[in-house]
């Protein structure tokens, strides 16, 4: 017996994307037939096997070599700068190159076409980033979390706090604490 | 994804300083919608009407008839919907106290109204830069806090 098939194909294709997505139970919408909204930041990792769960179908994420590479890159420098003890103390250029397996020169680059900033710029934001949840936790002394960032000395630090944030760090904890006190009389 | 139009929203009854804004995001390298509105009043309204995507930042002048920005930051932030907008301040007034209080009341950003095109250019570009970071890496909104 032979059956003959019709396919709808832009149905066909909406179920098989459904289906994958909803496997990796991503809250998601269909902004049209070519464009998936995931409403949560995916790591490298989840994003890379997103990417192959779909290639198993012929679907392909459009530009997922650079956004994947460019995701790693942010998780690495994430992870770096929230690392438990104190940031690595080797060049940030051969850390990311070694743990990426890429030239530095390469991933620098890539990373500054597809976000509108340099690494460079981007572990400075982190790494006040990281600063600024380590002032309000109160835990730590400016002198301590200068060292655990690896910055020479608290002017180091304070100095390039208030080149990011145009605030002082004190003016920070102030202004984050009376928000606090806002928010406890309302 | 990353590299999508950038939604700016700005509240501002100057002319003069609607049509800076939106020359300088003309001439900047990042792509953005600007949407211009002329006072408080008709911000809300432009937010709460359903259909508008919500903006990726509002800049909002603090000195506005009929209802001032710092009247439009309260609101904002007390709205379940829009609270999480990222509010950048465009005021004329450099006082510290001025700027204290306008960021313990929710606001992100604090620019000072620059008296020249290049530099109004130049700091819109960074806080642009620095606002797409907190959209795109998961930066804590709680503690984005940004003074130009």
């Amino acid at each position: 017996m032979n059956l003959y098939i019709k396919y709808d194909m832009p149905v066909t294709c909406k179920r098989i994307l459904q289906d994958v997505l909803d496997k990796f139970q991503l809250d998601y919408s269909m902004s049209s037939f070519w464009e998936i909204e995931i409403r949560e930041d995916l790591s490298g990792q989840k994003l890379s096997e997103l990417s192959s769960g779909l290639n198993n179908y012929g679907i392909e994420i459009v530009e997922s070599h650079k956004s994947i590479l460019v995701q790693k890159i942010k998780d690495a420098i994430i992870e770096m700068v929230y690392m438990e003890d104190k940031l690595p103390l080797s060049k940030t250029s051969s850390y990311l190159a070694d743990k990426l397996k890429h030239r530095y020169g390469y991933i620098s680059n890539l990373f500054s076409e597809v976000t509108y900033t340099s690494i460079e710029n981007f572990i400075i934001l982190q790494k006040i980033e990281r600063a600024k949840q380590l002032l309000i936790t109160n835990e730590l002394t400016i002198t301590e979390i200068a060292w655990k960032l690896n910055y020479s000395s608290v002017a180091h630090l304070s100095n390039q706090f208030k080149n990011v944030t145009g605030l002082t760090p004190s003016m920070f904890q102030r202004i984050i604490n009376k928000r606090r006190m806002l928010k406890e009389e309302a | 994804m990353e590299n999508g139009l950038i939604h700016v929203l700005l509240a501002d009854d100057d002319e003069d300083d609607r049509l800076f804004f939106r020359e300088a995001f003309e001439e900047i390298k990042v792509k953005t919608k600007v949407t211009l509105v002329n006072d408080g009043v008709e911000l809300m309204n432009h937010l709460t009407h359903n259909g508008h995507p919500l903006p990726h930042i509002l800049f909002l002048d603090l000195n506005m008839p009929f209802k001032s920005g710092m009247e439009c930051l309260l609101e904002i932030r007390q709205n379940e919907h829009l609270k999480d907008i990222p509010i950048a301040i465009y005021s004329t007034s450099s006082s510290e106290e001025d700027i204290e209080d306008t960021f313990v009341r929710g606001a992100n950003v604090y620019i000072k109204k620059p008296n020249n095109f290049d530099t109004l250019k130049k700091i819109l570009e960074e806080v642009i830069t620095i606002n797409w970071q907190y959209h795109t890496s998961g930066l804590n909104k709680d503690i984005y806090l940004l003074n130009r």
